[in-house]
């Protein structure tokens, strides 16, 4: 699947998720929360950079390690994004969905 | 005299203390096996006793009944691993190793979620991973008249994933042969997506959840326990009312990989996987539900490892480079109700797929579909666990490795 953010043609997975992560820039990002029906604050862009560092120095994310990290807790985390936080703001953040592994 | 130790005597440790009791000199190596319990249970059993399915007597034995002549075996609770010393602080001594297995599993974690150990605990919310449970709620369910039975997941990774579901298709089943099934309400909660752990699984499988009435409510975060208005309450505030909660609580590795400094947030220990080799000690292997690795937690899976591992163990004694060969292979039976099972063969890289098993074309087991076979597949693991499983007898044409012949890749990848 592909999908067309600012002009941008994008890949994303079935359930749309961007396939390469260099392609996220802060305006892609914008454009995936507004059809989440998020509205994105600077607390917002805070988290969603804290995810991204997560993935980059290969963290599996989980609402558990969200619990522990001090940065922020899962209450503030669902006010957030409400409905799947985890989910909502990986597809935001333009990484991968986390596994739930097995 | 070089000593080999293994820690934990449930499915992984019983199985490496027989398969290594052929293949270590007897003149150079001591091999002993510490656990805390005489029984060891038939865990898969515990899905089918609060069903009146299987009695007690059908999933527990005495435990030194599997362990090899050769092997010392000692009962006594693991205070923790010294792994600077090579040392392993028993209840009441000390013994050293050269080379450490653990195998000490996982277990629930009831108190990790706030209100599950309320007043309604063993009343009206039961677990059915540990044999106390599991009876229990066979008691429980013996006399329950009925009303909304919630069946919930707390979060990822438990042991035997699957689990949860086939609960709640034999709940189905149980209330309909007891001609009750109009007065129970099932509703299957899970932190996941879908009810499945594996995508394409939610996707050919979801259909079973409907034909048999049963709701689901996904991605939901579990927060308490109300134990005065009997709801479960997610983080975003959603509820779920329930007259019997039958939920699996976070699974985690035993309290002394922690008290040994050896484990992550949930206390499993990090460990290669494809080696089984622990990362932070190259003399400490690791294998089973203890393991961190992005397997399934089955037995099914420390079956495949245990072959992996023993040839892994000789070859570091050797000197050799180990073989990176576990492919996270697991091969599930699931339990669908009214006698009838699926089966799943998946690994580390590859969703589970159509076809027949263990033969091509001919099966008879059939993958992801419904069958009468399955069930009976099923049933005989358990003999085929007390009898080969345990003692390191490979099981016929099943190989440690995920074999594609005869399975049909037709569906799409995530
Ligand atoms: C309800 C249910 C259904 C299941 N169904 C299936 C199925 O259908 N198919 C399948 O393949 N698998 C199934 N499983 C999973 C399977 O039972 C486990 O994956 C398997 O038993 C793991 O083996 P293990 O040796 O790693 O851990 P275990 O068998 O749990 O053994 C760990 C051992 O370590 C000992 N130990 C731990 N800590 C200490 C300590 N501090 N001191 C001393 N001893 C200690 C324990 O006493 C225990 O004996 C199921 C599990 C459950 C709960």
């Amino acid at each position: 699947m592909d999908l067309n953010i600012a002009g941008i043609r994008l890949d994303v997975t079935e359930d749309g998720y961007l396939t390469d992560v260099s392609q996220w820039t802060k305006e892609i990002g914008l454009e995936i929360a507004k059809n989440e029906g998020v509205e994105m604050t600077d607390r917002h862009w805070e988290v969603v950079s804290w995810l991204q560092e997560q993935v980059k120095n290969d963290v599996a994310l989980s609402v558990r390690g969200i619990k522990k990290s001090g940065v922020l807790n899962i209450k503030e985390f669902y006010a957030l994004f409400p409905k799947g936080p985890l989910k909502v703001s990986t597809k935001i953040a333009g990484v991968p969905k986390p596994k739930s592994c097995i | 005299m070089k000593n080999l130790v293994i820690l934990g005597a449930g499915t992984s440790g019983t199985m490496m203390a027989n398969h290594l009791v052929s293949k270590l000199p007897k003149k150079t190596w001591k091999i002993t096996i510490v656990d805390q319990y005489k029984t060891h249970y038939y865990q898969p059993g515990f899905l089918f006793l609060p069903f009146d399915t299987y009695t007690e007597d059908q999933v527990k034995k005495v435990g030194k009944k599997f362990i090899p002549k050769g092997v010392n075996y000692i009962q006594k609770k693991i205070d923790k691993i010294l792994p600077e010393e090579n040392k392993v602080a028993l209840e009441d001594e000390t013994i050293d190793y050269d080379l450490l297995i653990i195998a000490t599993g996982s277990k629930i974690a009831p108190e990790e979620t706030e209100g599950l150990l309320g007043p309604l605990w063993k009343k009206d919310i039961f677990d059915f991973y540990t044999f106390e449970g599991a009876l229990a709620l066979r008691n429980k369910l013996r006399e329950w008249e009925g009303g909304k039975l919630v069946v919930h997941l707390t979060e990822m990774p438990i042991k035997c994933p699957v689990a949860p579901l086939e609960f709640a298709f034999l709940a189905d089943s149980y209330f309909t042969k007891k001609g009750m099934r109009d007065k129970v309400e099932i509703t299957y909660v899970t932190p996941l997506s879908g009810a499945f752990t594996k995508p394409t699984c939610s996707k050919s499988l979801s259909y079973l959840l409907s034909e048999k009435g049963i709701h689901m409510e996904s991605d939901f975060a579990i927060e308490r326990v109300d134990n005065e208005t009997k709801e479960i309450v997610d983080y975003g505030e959603s509820k779920i009312p329930f007259d019997l909660l039958v939920t699996v609580p976070t699974n985690m590795g035993d309290d002394l990989i922690e008290r040994s400094g050896l484990g992550d947030d949930l206390n499993f220990v990090p460990t290669h996987k494809h080696t089984l080799q622990s990362i932070a000690h190259e003399n400490i292997f690791v294998i089973g539900d203890a393991t961190n690795v992005p397997a399934s937690k089955a037995g099914s899976v420390a079956h495949f490892q245990a072959e992996t591992l023993t040839d892994n163990i000789l070859l570091y004694l050797k000197g050799y480079t180990l073989k990176e060969e576990f492919d996270g292979h697991a091969n599930c039976f699931i339990e669908t109700g009214h006698n009838k099972a699926l089966l799943i063969d998946f690994n580390y890289n590859t969703e589970p797929v159509h076809g027949t098993f263990p033969f091509a074309k001919i099966g008879p087991l059939k993958l992801l579909k419904e069958s009468i076979f399955n069930h009976w597949g099923k049933l005989a693991f358990r003999w085929i666990y007390w009898n080969m499983l345990l003692k390191g007898i490979a099981i016929p044409f099943v190989s440690r490795n995920m074999s594609f012949k005869g399975k049909v890749f037709d569906i799409k990848k995530n």
